[in-house]
């Protein structure tokens, strides 16, 4: 089980690694020189041009060997220096994502677990039962197609402006401020049902067709002819059946983290609600670049950081990474 | 997820269950003539083999769906823009109009016709599935074959690599490389897809070649003197072709996916028309607002369609070659 874990463990420092790697090599290696290209975009006026391009040679920090630049980078990473904000200047980058953080939190961490606990249920009851697979199935499929900014979008159109039953956009309303009163948690739970819906329906149809496929195999499996022929009764060799086939789909959860994050981004946009999707389109639009590559790093290090997460549960859920025999992934 | 559709396709991507979402163990998956419907015995074997996969094929109501819608909008993407009456990008026409015999789509707050601009987008959907698709299932098959044949060291080199790029979120880094990099062209974009998204094909295609190439007949090719090359291409893709298909099925609408969060981020190619650019114009006009349906629900319908439509001809792929899937 160590060796498992020491395994995965070398794998995210290592994809750490290169992922900051990364981040400090695209400006650098992109052809054409940064500093204009930047400038050249922001169609500032010549007078600032000067100034503005002095600033980036040196927050970039082109003016030392390549060599020192990747340290420096480096340096300033482990003191939690992602440098400052362009558009909000002179608020820093860590600031504005934390200040995010929160928002994009509440929204994907209970669309993740609920339309994973959901859908693997639904998805098990509807194998093998022809009335409910063929609604389950074409359901699942279409939802998993639907790209989850315009699931959002189509929410809004119809229960926020058609209906009116919930506000359009935002994570609170305008005249209150967030605090811990009831009334704060009532208005923010308003505003945050329509974006979880969007989340939570797309990556549901996802898995419940996961497990609905997962499911049919375990049942053709040979422990499951030979419990059914020795007269178990169908609940318990479905039950047998669900646990083999969740394995596969925890794996499936760590492997979908990146889709559901950039669902999440999208979805947040079409709310306006201000989490990480809303401060990363912000900083598309300004060519806020500093805070583009602090985003990147924070999704990559919380998606790595779930992963770890899932290893751990998959160690608890499948006895076989605990005794070392096989298994795992 | 995809938005790969990694959403659906990471379920599957599980070596030790033989990716069960995209496909049933390999070595099962010939259909065999018992199952019914035997085609006439006295054919030479390839043909036999095409004809019953036709055969169950055409009687599989969701391969048959899934292909038709999926026909329905490729048809709409080679047709449309020869039939429609005006440039997608046109500004002259009457701003905010409902569907009409005029702009079949109705137009938005620009002057421009919707239906136009949903056929171009069409295009664009199709161009960046097709190449983002078949570039990273091209890696993907290309990384796995060799990791899983030669086992060792290149296999753990490359198992390192594709789980590196495995964890990385995928549209996190194409953000990243399209801020700094201004994408003029849906080639580029969908060059970019195709790099970035290939590491759970890789590690199917992996885990079922280290299942085949320890079967009698590829030992036989190997010692009668082939080439690694040729035991790979002749002996051990062959048999593991109906997966490639639907490897390839899966990831073509995983790319459409991602391309279309690309756009509606304003990441892809500013000055042409994808279905991704149509909803983030509409979002940005607040279409939404304005009650211009007929702007920002074809978009949607058209993905839904395309994508939809594959992943459902591909589970009816799915239960034609592999017969226990079948309906009982």
């Amino acid at each position: 089980m160590l060796r498992y874990l020491a395994r995965k463990i070398v794998v995210y420092v290592l994809t750490f690694f290169v992922a900051v790697t990364i981040d400090w090599a695209i400006p650098r290696f992109m052809p054409g020189d940064p500093v204009e290209g930047l400038l050249a975009r922001m169609h500032a006026q010549p007078s600032a041009e000067e100034a503005l391009s002095g600033y980036y040679t040196q927050a970039f920090g082109f003016d030392v060997p390549i060599w020192k630049q990747y340290l420096n980078f480096w340096a300033a990473l482990l003191h939690g220096d992602l440098g400052r904000s362009i558009q909000n200047f002179p608020t820093t980058v860590s600031e504005l994502i934390l200040g995010a953080l929160p928002y994009t939190l509440a929204l994907l961490v209970p669309a993740v677990l609920l339309s994973f606990w959901a859908g693997n249920k639904v998805g098990a009851m509807a194998a093998r039962r022809k009335a409910l697979d063929n609604t389950v199935l074409p359901v699942g499929y279409v939802l998993t197609a639907t790209p989850q900014m315009w699931l959002g979008v189509v929410l809004a159109w119809v229960f926020a402006l058609t209906l009116g039953w919930f506000p359009v956009s935002g994570a609170y309303s305008f005249d209150l401020t967030p605090a811990w009163t009831l009334e704060f948690a009532a208005d923010f739970v308003h505003h945050w049902i329509l974006p979880f819906a969007a989340l939570f329906l797309v990556a549901f149809g996802g898995w419940a067709i996961g497990m609905r496929n997962m499911i049919i195999y375990e049942l053709e499996s040979d422990y499951s002819n030979y419990l059914t022929s020795l007269g178990a009764p169908t609940k318990l060799v479905r039950r047998y059946a669900y646990r083999n086939a969740l394995l596969p789909q925890i794996t499936g959860l760590a492997l979908a983290l990146g889709a559901v994050v950039a669902g999440a981004i999208v979805v947040e946009i079409v709310f306006s609600y201000p989490g990480l999707g809303t401060l990363t389109l912000g900083a598309i639009q300004n060519r806020d670049y500093f805070l583009i590559q602090g985003i990147f790093l924070f999704l990559i290090t919380g998606v790595l950081i779930a992963n770890f997460v899932i290893d751990i549960a998959y160690v608890l859920i499948d006895p076989r990474t605990r005794t070392g025999m096989q298994g795992g992934r | 997820m995809a938005l790969s559709r990694q959403r659906d396709v990471g379920a599957g991507a599980v070596p030790q269950a033989g990716l069960a979402t995209i496909g049933g163990p390999v070595v099962t998956a010939e259909p065999s003539a018992a199952t019914g419907g035997a085609p006439a015995p006295d054919r030479a074997p390839v043909a036999a083999h095409r004809s019953e996969f036709l055969y169950f094929a055409l009687r599989n109501w969701k391969f048959v769906a899934g292909l038709s819608v999926v026909l329905v909008f490729i048809a709409a993407a080679v047709l449309g823009p020869v039939v429609a009456a005006h440039a997608p990008l046109e500004f002259n026409g009457p701003t905010d109009q409902p569907p009409s015999s005029d702009y079949w789509f109705g137009t938005t707050s620009f002057g421009q016709d919707v239906f136009s601009q949903f056929v171009a987008g069409l295009r664009a959907a199709f161009l960046v599935g097709a190449l983002g698709g078949g570039l990273a299932w091209l890696l993907g098959a290309v990384v796995g074959f060799t990791a899983g044949y030669r086992g060792g060291a290149v296999d753990d080199v490359l198992n390192m690599l594709t789980n590196v790029v495995l964890v990385i979120p995928t549209l996190a880094i194409l953000i990243i490389v399209s801020a700094y990099m201004n994408v003029h062209s849906y080639t580029v974009e969908a060059l970019l897809i195709g790099l970035t998204s290939w590491p759970w094909a890789a590690r199917a295609v992996r885990a079922q070649t280290f299942t085949l190439k320890t079967r009698d007949f590829v030992d036989v090719a190997r010692l009668s003197g082939r080439s690694r090359r040729q035991v790979i291409t002749s002996e051990i893709a062959p048999n593991m072709s109906s997966y490639l298909l639907m490897m390839f099925i899966l990831l073509f609408g995983g790319a459409i996916l991602i391309g279309a969060s690309l756009d509606f981020l304003g990441l892809g190619p500013a000055t042409s028309v994808s279905l991704g650019l149509m909803m983030n114009s509409a979002f940005l006009s607040s279409a939404l607002v304005l009650g211009s349906w007929w702007w920002f629900l074809p978009p949607g319908i058209g993905i839904i369609g395309i994508v939809g439509g594959l992943y459902v001809m591909n589970v009816g792929l799915d239960e034609v070659f592999n017969p226990r899937l079948r309906e009982l």
